[in-house]
Protein backbone atom coordinates (compact mmCIF):
# COMPACT_ATOMS: atom_id res chain seq x y z
CA UNK A 1 0.00 0.00 0.00
CA UNK A 2 2.50 2.68 0.53
CA UNK A 3 4.76 0.99 -1.81
CA UNK A 4 2.14 1.64 -4.09
CA UNK A 5 0.91 5.35 -2.94
CA UNK A 6 5.75 6.08 -3.62
CA UNK A 7 5.44 5.07 -7.03
CA UNK A 8 2.47 7.35 -7.90
CA UNK A 9 4.10 10.24 -6.93
CA UNK A 10 7.45 10.19 -5.39
CA UNK A 11 9.09 8.90 -8.74
CA UNK A 12 10.14 12.44 -10.25
CA UNK A 13 11.74 15.52 -9.14
CA UNK A 14 9.99 18.15 -10.38
CA UNK A 15 6.48 18.24 -13.01
CA UNK A 16 3.17 17.01 -12.64
CA UNK A 17 1.68 13.40 -11.67
CA UNK A 18 -1.58 12.64 -13.36
CA UNK A 19 -3.37 10.01 -11.45
CA UNK A 20 -6.66 8.01 -11.11
CA UNK A 21 -7.32 7.86 -14.69
CA UNK A 22 -10.06 5.37 -15.62
CA UNK A 23 -7.73 2.51 -16.45
CA UNK A 24 -9.14 2.15 -19.95
CA UNK A 25 -8.53 6.19 -20.59
CA UNK A 26 -4.69 5.91 -20.32
CA UNK A 27 -4.06 6.44 -24.02
CA UNK A 28 -6.60 8.85 -24.67
CA UNK A 29 -5.14 11.18 -22.06
CA UNK A 30 -1.52 10.54 -23.85
CA UNK A 31 -2.97 11.42 -27.28
CA UNK A 32 -5.40 14.48 -25.92
CA UNK A 33 -2.40 16.13 -24.06
CA UNK A 34 -0.26 15.63 -26.90
CA UNK A 35 2.23 13.67 -24.75
CA UNK A 36 3.84 11.54 -28.01
CA UNK A 37 5.21 14.74 -29.54
CA UNK A 38 7.26 16.42 -26.39
CA UNK A 39 10.70 15.38 -25.32
CA UNK A 40 10.11 15.45 -21.61
CA UNK A 41 10.88 12.27 -19.66
CA UNK A 42 7.54 10.14 -19.06
CA UNK A 43 6.43 7.04 -17.57
CA UNK A 44 3.22 5.83 -17.15
CA UNK A 45 1.34 2.90 -16.42
CA UNK A 46 -1.45 1.03 -16.19
CA UNK A 47 -3.70 -1.81 -14.41
CA UNK A 48 -2.81 -0.21 -10.87
CA UNK A 49 -5.33 -1.21 -8.15
CA UNK A 50 -7.22 1.40 -6.30
CA UNK A 51 -9.52 0.91 -3.86
CA UNK A 52 -11.45 3.56 -5.43
CA UNK A 53 -11.19 3.41 -9.06
CA UNK A 54 -10.81 -0.46 -9.15
CA UNK A 55 -8.27 -0.22 -11.85
CA UNK A 56 -6.56 3.12 -12.76
CA UNK A 57 -3.68 4.32 -14.56
CA UNK A 58 -0.94 6.82 -14.24
CA UNK A 59 1.04 9.07 -15.91
CA UNK A 60 4.03 10.96 -14.55
CA UNK A 61 5.95 13.58 -16.80
CA UNK A 62 9.32 15.63 -15.38
CA UNK A 63 8.93 19.19 -15.90
CA UNK A 64 5.50 20.03 -17.00
CA UNK A 65 2.79 21.77 -15.64
CA UNK A 66 -0.41 21.26 -17.18
CA UNK A 67 -2.14 24.52 -18.50
CA UNK A 68 -5.89 25.66 -18.78
CA UNK A 69 -6.26 24.30 -22.07
CA UNK A 70 -4.50 21.14 -21.56
CA UNK A 71 -6.69 20.40 -17.90
CA UNK A 72 -9.47 21.33 -20.07
CA UNK A 73 -8.99 18.34 -22.29
CA UNK A 74 -8.05 16.05 -19.69
CA UNK A 75 -11.64 16.71 -18.10
CA UNK A 76 -12.87 15.65 -21.53
CA UNK A 77 -11.59 12.58 -20.97
CA UNK A 78 -10.89 12.10 -17.71
CA UNK A 79 -12.76 13.84 -15.74
CA UNK A 80 -12.33 11.59 -12.43
CA UNK A 81 -8.17 12.09 -12.75
CA UNK A 82 -6.23 14.25 -9.93
CA UNK A 83 -3.35 16.34 -10.60
CA UNK A 84 -0.63 16.50 -8.13
CA UNK A 85 1.98 19.05 -8.51
CA UNK A 86 5.84 17.95 -7.61
CA UNK A 87 8.92 20.00 -6.64
CA UNK A 88 11.88 18.38 -5.39
CA UNK A 89 10.42 15.29 -4.93
CA UNK A 90 7.28 16.92 -3.11
CA UNK A 91 3.62 17.06 -3.67
CA UNK A 92 2.98 20.76 -3.36
CA UNK A 93 -0.14 20.62 -4.93
CA UNK A 94 -3.68 18.91 -5.64
CA UNK A 95 -5.73 19.58 -8.16
CA UNK A 96 -9.10 18.02 -9.09
CA UNK A 97 -9.85 18.10 -12.89
CA UNK A 98 -12.99 20.65 -13.46
CA UNK A 99 -15.02 20.09 -16.32
CA UNK A 100 -15.31 24.26 -17.85
CA UNK A 101 -18.13 26.19 -18.82
CA UNK A 102 -17.01 26.18 -22.19
CA UNK A 103 -14.50 24.65 -24.80
CA UNK A 104 -12.74 26.34 -27.55
CA UNK A 105 -10.84 24.46 -30.24
CA UNK A 106 -10.25 20.52 -28.77
CA UNK A 107 -13.29 18.61 -30.26
CA UNK A 108 -14.60 18.42 -33.24
CA UNK A 109 -18.85 18.80 -33.78
CA UNK A 110 -20.49 15.92 -34.21
CA UNK A 111 -22.62 17.22 -36.90
CA UNK A 112 -20.91 16.68 -40.39
CA UNK A 113 -22.99 19.89 -42.05
CA UNK A 114 -21.29 22.40 -39.08
CA UNK A 115 -19.45 25.41 -40.83
CA UNK A 116 -16.27 23.63 -38.62
CA UNK A 117 -16.60 20.39 -40.45
CA UNK A 118 -16.27 22.55 -43.52
CA UNK A 119 -13.85 25.16 -42.98
CA UNK A 120 -11.12 26.13 -41.44
CA UNK A 121 -12.76 27.44 -38.23
CA UNK A 122 -12.41 26.54 -34.45
CA UNK A 123 -14.92 24.64 -32.71
CA UNK A 124 -16.72 26.40 -29.74
CA UNK A 125 -19.04 24.38 -27.61
CA UNK A 126 -21.07 25.01 -24.59
CA UNK A 127 -21.36 22.31 -21.65
CA UNK A 128 -24.57 21.99 -21.13
CA UNK A 129 -24.38 18.83 -19.07
CA UNK A 130 -20.75 18.60 -16.82
CA UNK A 131 -21.47 15.58 -15.39
CA UNK A 132 -22.65 13.57 -18.54
CA UNK A 133 -20.28 16.19 -20.80
CA UNK A 134 -22.86 17.00 -23.45
CA UNK A 135 -21.61 19.95 -25.98
CA UNK A 136 -23.60 22.27 -27.20
CA UNK A 137 -22.13 23.46 -30.80
CA UNK A 138 -21.47 27.70 -30.36
CA UNK A 139 -22.15 27.88 -34.45
CA UNK A 140 -24.92 24.77 -35.83
CA UNK A 141 -26.02 24.19 -31.72
CA UNK A 142 -26.61 20.72 -32.10
CA UNK A 143 -24.91 18.72 -29.29
CA UNK A 144 -22.17 16.54 -29.27
CA UNK A 145 -22.39 13.70 -26.52
CA UNK A 146 -20.02 11.75 -24.22
CA UNK A 147 -19.72 8.79 -26.37
CA UNK A 148 -19.52 10.83 -29.97
CA UNK A 149 -16.60 13.38 -28.45
CA UNK A 150 -13.36 13.30 -30.77
CA UNK A 151 -10.57 15.16 -30.06
CA UNK A 152 -9.10 17.81 -33.41
CA UNK A 153 -6.05 16.25 -34.30
CA UNK B 1 -18.36 40.90 -34.91
CA UNK B 2 -21.08 43.40 -35.00
CA UNK B 3 -23.28 42.81 -32.17
CA UNK B 4 -26.65 43.93 -34.35
CA UNK B 5 -26.58 40.68 -35.86
CA UNK B 6 -29.29 38.30 -35.96
CA UNK B 7 -28.57 35.31 -36.23
CA UNK B 8 -30.87 33.07 -33.97
CA UNK B 9 -34.35 34.37 -32.56
CA UNK B 10 -32.81 34.19 -29.01
CA UNK B 11 -30.08 36.31 -30.28
CA UNK B 12 -33.06 38.82 -29.38
CA UNK B 13 -34.51 39.60 -25.85
CA UNK B 14 -37.92 39.30 -24.96
CA UNK B 15 -38.15 43.10 -24.88
CA UNK B 16 -36.20 43.35 -28.80
CA UNK B 17 -38.94 41.26 -30.17
CA UNK B 18 -42.18 43.23 -29.37
CA UNK B 19 -39.92 46.10 -29.83
CA UNK B 20 -39.64 45.29 -33.39
CA UNK B 21 -43.17 43.74 -33.90
CA UNK B 22 -43.85 47.20 -32.84
CA UNK B 23 -41.38 48.53 -36.17
CA UNK B 24 -42.85 46.37 -38.34
CA UNK B 25 -46.87 47.68 -37.62
CA UNK B 26 -45.40 50.88 -37.95
CA UNK B 27 -43.85 49.59 -41.47
CA UNK B 28 -47.51 47.69 -42.46
CA UNK B 29 -48.98 51.13 -42.11
CA UNK B 30 -46.73 52.81 -44.56
CA UNK B 31 -44.85 50.33 -45.74
CA UNK B 32 -42.70 52.83 -47.85
CA UNK B 33 -40.04 54.57 -46.13
CA UNK B 34 -36.43 55.90 -47.37
CA UNK B 35 -34.64 54.94 -43.79
CA UNK B 36 -32.26 53.39 -46.30
CA UNK B 37 -31.36 56.13 -48.75
CA UNK B 38 -27.65 55.54 -49.48
CA UNK B 39 -27.06 52.36 -48.23
CA UNK B 40 -25.87 49.26 -49.85
CA UNK B 41 -27.17 45.25 -49.06
CA UNK B 42 -25.64 42.52 -50.07
CA UNK B 43 -28.19 39.88 -50.16
CA UNK B 44 -26.23 36.41 -50.16
CA UNK B 45 -28.01 33.57 -51.43
CA UNK B 46 -25.31 30.28 -51.38
CA UNK B 47 -28.68 28.14 -52.23
CA UNK B 48 -31.58 29.29 -54.14
CA UNK B 49 -34.93 30.57 -52.03
CA UNK B 50 -36.93 32.52 -53.87
CA UNK B 51 -40.14 32.85 -51.14
CA UNK B 52 -37.08 34.15 -48.85
CA UNK B 53 -35.18 36.18 -51.08
CA UNK B 54 -37.95 38.33 -52.48
CA UNK B 55 -39.94 38.96 -49.26
CA UNK B 56 -36.04 40.32 -48.12
CA UNK B 57 -35.36 42.53 -51.41
CA UNK B 58 -38.89 43.65 -51.47
CA UNK B 59 -37.89 45.23 -47.92
CA UNK B 60 -34.96 46.54 -49.11
CA UNK B 61 -36.18 48.37 -52.20
CA UNK B 62 -39.18 49.67 -49.66
CA UNK B 63 -36.56 51.62 -47.58
CA UNK B 64 -34.97 53.07 -50.37
CA UNK B 65 -31.72 50.93 -50.03
CA UNK B 66 -29.58 48.93 -52.82
CA UNK B 67 -28.79 45.46 -53.36
CA UNK B 68 -25.71 43.69 -54.49
CA UNK B 69 -25.34 39.85 -54.33
CA UNK B 70 -26.63 36.52 -55.80
CA UNK B 71 -29.25 34.11 -55.94
CA UNK B 72 -27.32 31.07 -56.10
CA UNK B 73 -24.09 29.82 -55.56
CA UNK B 74 -23.67 28.13 -58.51
CA UNK B 75 -22.98 32.20 -60.28
CA UNK B 76 -20.23 33.00 -57.99
CA UNK B 77 -16.96 33.10 -57.33
CA UNK B 78 -17.89 30.40 -54.36
CA UNK B 79 -18.08 27.46 -56.83
CA UNK B 80 -14.60 28.18 -57.55
CA UNK B 81 -13.20 27.22 -53.99
CA UNK B 82 -13.81 30.18 -52.33
CA UNK B 83 -13.70 29.94 -48.68
CA UNK B 84 -17.15 31.87 -46.86
CA UNK B 85 -14.97 33.78 -45.09
CA UNK B 86 -13.52 35.22 -48.36
CA UNK B 87 -16.51 36.32 -49.51
CA UNK B 88 -17.61 37.59 -46.55
CA UNK B 89 -14.50 39.52 -45.91
CA UNK B 90 -14.78 40.94 -49.15
CA UNK B 91 -18.71 42.08 -49.34
CA UNK B 92 -18.26 43.17 -45.94
CA UNK B 93 -16.09 46.20 -47.71
CA UNK B 94 -18.45 47.17 -49.95
CA UNK B 95 -22.02 46.69 -47.84
CA UNK B 96 -23.88 48.05 -44.82
CA UNK B 97 -25.36 44.98 -44.08
CA UNK B 98 -25.61 41.04 -45.39
CA UNK B 99 -28.70 39.16 -45.29
CA UNK B 100 -27.35 35.06 -45.92
CA UNK B 101 -28.68 31.98 -46.89
CA UNK B 102 -26.38 28.97 -46.75
CA UNK B 103 -27.18 25.03 -46.94
CA UNK B 104 -24.41 24.80 -43.93
CA UNK B 105 -25.35 24.74 -40.68
CA UNK B 106 -23.61 27.48 -38.61
CA UNK B 107 -22.62 29.43 -41.55
CA UNK B 108 -24.31 32.28 -40.54
CA UNK B 109 -23.08 32.55 -36.94
CA UNK B 110 -19.29 32.17 -38.36
CA UNK B 111 -20.00 35.29 -41.08
CA UNK B 112 -21.53 37.00 -38.41
CA UNK B 113 -18.02 37.11 -36.35
CA UNK B 114 -16.10 37.31 -40.11
CA UNK B 115 -17.89 40.46 -40.64
CA UNK B 116 -17.99 44.08 -38.93
CA UNK B 117 -21.31 44.66 -40.37
CA UNK B 118 -24.30 43.19 -39.07
CA UNK B 119 -25.33 39.32 -40.84
CA UNK B 120 -28.89 38.97 -41.00
CA UNK B 121 -29.87 34.76 -41.53
CA UNK B 122 -31.78 34.04 -43.92
CA UNK B 123 -31.80 30.80 -43.06
CA UNK B 124 -28.62 28.31 -42.05
CA UNK B 125 -29.48 24.46 -43.29
CA UNK B 126 -31.82 22.82 -40.83
CA UNK B 127 -30.55 25.22 -37.81
CA UNK B 128 -31.73 28.44 -37.64
CA UNK B 129 -34.11 30.77 -39.98
CA UNK B 130 -34.77 33.80 -37.28
CA UNK B 131 -36.70 36.11 -39.92
CA UNK B 132 -39.28 33.63 -40.39
CA UNK B 133 -40.12 33.14 -37.11
CA UNK B 134 -40.20 36.57 -36.29
CA UNK B 135 -42.57 37.04 -39.07
CA UNK B 136 -44.71 34.39 -37.16
CA UNK B 137 -44.56 36.48 -34.31
CA UNK B 138 -45.92 39.28 -35.54
CA UNK B 139 -48.48 37.54 -37.54
CA UNK B 140 -49.75 36.01 -34.38
CA UNK B 141 -49.09 39.67 -32.27
CA UNK B 142 -51.24 41.35 -35.29
CA UNK B 143 -54.62 39.01 -35.31
CA UNK B 144 -54.66 38.77 -31.59
CA UNK B 145 -53.31 41.46 -29.98
CA UNK B 146 -50.83 39.73 -28.15
CA UNK B 147 -48.43 37.22 -27.50
CA UNK B 148 -49.28 36.51 -24.07
CA UNK B 149 -51.61 33.34 -22.63
CA UNK B 150 -52.41 32.48 -26.15
CA UNK B 151 -53.95 28.71 -27.08
CA UNK B 152 -51.51 27.49 -29.88
CA UNK B 153 -52.06 24.53 -32.58
CA UNK B 154 -49.34 23.28 -34.12
CA UNK B 155 -50.46 20.53 -36.91
CA UNK B 156 -48.26 18.27 -39.41
CA UNK B 157 -44.77 17.61 -39.60
CA UNK B 158 -43.45 18.56 -35.56
CA UNK B 159 -40.33 16.68 -35.81
CA UNK B 160 -38.03 17.45 -38.72
CA UNK B 161 -39.90 21.45 -39.08
CA UNK B 162 -37.78 23.79 -38.21
CA UNK B 163 -40.08 26.80 -38.54
CA UNK B 164 -42.32 25.20 -35.51
CA UNK B 165 -39.13 24.69 -33.64
CA UNK B 166 -38.18 28.30 -33.41
CA UNK B 167 -41.41 29.13 -33.13
CA UNK B 168 -42.09 27.23 -30.19
CA UNK B 169 -39.09 28.55 -28.31
CA UNK B 170 -39.89 32.44 -29.32
CA UNK B 171 -43.38 31.74 -27.83
CA UNK B 172 -41.97 29.85 -25.27
CA UNK B 173 -40.97 33.37 -23.22
CA UNK B 174 -45.05 34.47 -23.47
CA UNK B 175 -46.92 31.64 -21.28
CA UNK B 176 -48.70 29.71 -23.83
CA UNK B 177 -50.25 26.16 -24.30
CA UNK B 178 -49.62 24.04 -26.94
CA UNK B 179 -51.43 21.49 -28.74
CA UNK B 180 -49.62 19.35 -30.98
CA UNK B 181 -51.55 16.99 -33.73
CA UNK B 182 -49.24 15.04 -35.90
CA UNK B 183 -48.33 11.21 -37.20
CA UNK B 184 -47.09 9.35 -34.30
CA UNK B 185 -44.06 9.22 -37.01
CA UNK B 186 -43.58 12.76 -37.31
CA UNK B 187 -44.00 13.79 -33.32
CA UNK B 188 -42.63 16.60 -31.36
CA UNK B 189 -38.87 15.39 -30.81
CA UNK B 190 -38.42 14.77 -26.65
CA UNK B 191 -35.84 17.48 -26.62
CA UNK B 192 -38.74 20.54 -27.09
CA UNK B 193 -40.38 18.67 -24.70
CA UNK B 194 -38.21 18.18 -21.97
CA UNK B 195 -37.46 22.25 -22.43
CA UNK B 196 -41.29 22.94 -22.41
CA UNK B 197 -41.37 21.15 -18.93
CA UNK B 198 -38.70 22.73 -17.49
CA UNK B 199 -40.43 26.28 -18.41
CA UNK B 200 -43.62 24.88 -16.85
CA UNK B 201 -45.13 25.63 -20.51
CA UNK B 202 -48.51 23.21 -20.80
CA UNK B 203 -48.85 20.94 -23.87
CA UNK B 204 -51.24 18.30 -25.00
CA UNK B 205 -50.59 15.76 -27.82
CA UNK B 206 -53.30 14.41 -30.44
CA UNK B 207 -53.54 12.37 -33.34
CA UNK B 208 -56.16 14.44 -34.73
CA UNK B 209 -56.64 18.19 -34.63
CA UNK B 210 -60.73 18.14 -34.07
CA UNK B 211 -59.62 17.34 -30.56
CA UNK B 212 -58.22 21.06 -29.97
CA UNK B 213 -59.15 22.94 -32.59
CA UNK B 214 -62.29 24.76 -31.26
CA UNK B 215 -60.87 26.04 -28.41
CA UNK B 216 -57.67 27.11 -30.15
CA UNK B 217 -56.31 31.03 -31.14
CA UNK B 218 -53.89 29.89 -33.38
CA UNK B 219 -53.81 27.03 -36.03
CA UNK B 220 -50.80 26.79 -37.59
CA UNK B 221 -50.25 24.18 -40.28
CA UNK B 222 -47.34 22.49 -42.26
CA UNK B 223 -46.73 20.45 -45.00
CA UNK B 224 -46.80 16.34 -44.29
CA UNK B 225 -44.33 15.48 -47.04
CA UNK B 226 -43.92 11.68 -48.26
CA UNK B 227 -40.58 11.39 -47.90
CA UNK B 228 -40.26 11.43 -43.88
CA UNK B 229 -41.78 8.29 -43.93
CA UNK B 230 -40.08 5.06 -44.32
CA UNK B 231 -43.10 3.35 -45.10
CA UNK B 232 -45.02 4.46 -48.01
CA UNK B 233 -48.26 2.86 -46.81
CA UNK B 234 -47.94 4.63 -43.27
CA UNK B 235 -48.47 7.79 -45.10
CA UNK B 236 -51.48 6.78 -47.23
CA UNK B 237 -52.86 6.23 -44.21
CA UNK B 238 -52.19 9.25 -42.55
CA UNK B 239 -52.42 11.80 -45.16
CA UNK B 240 -56.13 12.95 -45.08
CA UNK B 241 -55.63 13.07 -41.23
CA UNK B 242 -53.81 16.14 -41.73
CA UNK B 243 -55.81 18.10 -43.83
CA UNK B 244 -57.88 20.60 -42.95
CA UNK B 245 -61.03 21.74 -44.81
CA UNK B 246 -63.65 24.38 -44.32
CA UNK B 247 -66.53 22.00 -42.96
CA UNK B 248 -63.98 21.95 -39.63
CA UNK B 249 -63.61 25.78 -38.93
CA UNK B 250 -67.54 26.11 -37.89
CA UNK B 251 -67.48 26.07 -34.48
CA UNK B 252 -64.29 27.56 -33.83
CA UNK B 253 -63.35 30.74 -32.04
CA UNK B 254 -64.04 34.02 -34.01
CA UNK B 255 -60.17 35.07 -33.31
CA UNK B 256 -59.10 31.95 -34.70
CA UNK B 257 -56.76 32.69 -37.47
CA UNK B 258 -55.03 29.56 -39.65
CA UNK B 259 -51.08 30.22 -40.26
CA UNK B 260 -48.75 28.38 -42.38
CA UNK B 261 -45.38 29.09 -43.88
CA UNK B 262 -46.26 28.25 -47.19
CA UNK B 263 -45.57 26.55 -50.01
CA UNK B 264 -48.84 24.19 -49.30
CA UNK B 265 -49.38 21.10 -51.25
CA UNK B 266 -52.57 19.68 -50.24
CA UNK B 267 -52.83 20.44 -46.13
CA UNK B 268 -55.12 22.84 -46.63
CA UNK B 269 -57.88 22.76 -48.83
CA UNK B 270 -58.74 25.69 -51.37
CA UNK B 271 -62.12 25.99 -49.80
CA UNK B 272 -60.55 27.67 -46.74
CA UNK B 273 -58.51 30.14 -48.43
CA UNK B 274 -62.32 32.08 -48.57
CA UNK B 275 -62.60 32.17 -44.35
CA UNK B 276 -61.97 34.84 -43.18
CA UNK B 277 -59.77 32.42 -40.83
CA UNK B 278 -57.73 32.15 -43.19
CA UNK B 279 -54.49 34.41 -42.47
CA UNK B 280 -51.39 32.34 -44.36
CA UNK B 281 -51.18 34.75 -47.75
CA UNK B 282 -51.53 37.86 -45.07
CA UNK B 283 -48.71 36.52 -43.13
CA UNK B 284 -46.26 36.16 -45.94
CA UNK B 285 -46.93 39.80 -46.63
CA UNK B 286 -46.00 40.47 -43.01
CA UNK B 287 -43.06 38.83 -43.62
CA UNK B 288 -41.56 41.85 -45.68
CA UNK B 289 -43.06 44.06 -43.01
CA UNK B 290 -41.09 41.79 -40.04
CA UNK B 291 -38.24 42.12 -42.69
CA UNK B 292 -38.17 45.98 -42.93
CA UNK B 293 -37.94 46.33 -38.86
CA UNK B 294 -35.49 43.73 -38.39
CA UNK B 295 -32.97 45.57 -41.15
CA UNK B 296 -33.77 48.79 -39.40
CA UNK B 297 -32.97 47.61 -35.94
CA UNK B 298 -29.60 46.06 -36.79
CA UNK B 299 -28.59 49.53 -38.57
CA UNK B 300 -30.14 51.51 -35.74
CA UNK B 301 -32.14 53.55 -38.17
CA UNK B 302 -35.22 53.38 -36.52
CA UNK B 303 -35.97 54.90 -32.65
ZN1 LIG C 1 -21.44 22.36 -34.97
Amino acid sequence: MVKDKELQVSAIENGTVIDHIPDNQLFKVIHVLGLQNIDNLITFGRGYKSSRDGKKGIIKIENKFLDDADVNKLALVAPSAKINIIKDFEVIEKKCVQVPDSIVGIVKCVNPMCITNQEHVTTKFAVVDKENLSLKCHYCEKITDNENIRIVE
Amino acid sequence: MNNNSLVSIFDYSKEEVIEVLKLASEFEKNPNQDLLNGKVVASLFFEPSTRTRLSFETAIQRLGGRIIGFSDASSSSVKKGETLKDTIKMVDNYADLIVMRHPIEGSARYASEVANIPVINAGDGANQHPTQTMLDLYTIYQTQGTLENLDITLVGDLKYGRTVHSLIMALSRFNPTFHFVAPKELEMPAGYKVYLEEKGIAYTEHLEMEEVIDNTDILYMTRVQRERFADPLEYEKVKDVYVLCNSMLDNTKDNLRILHPLPRVNEISVDVDENPKAYYFQQALNGVYARQAIICKSLNLKK
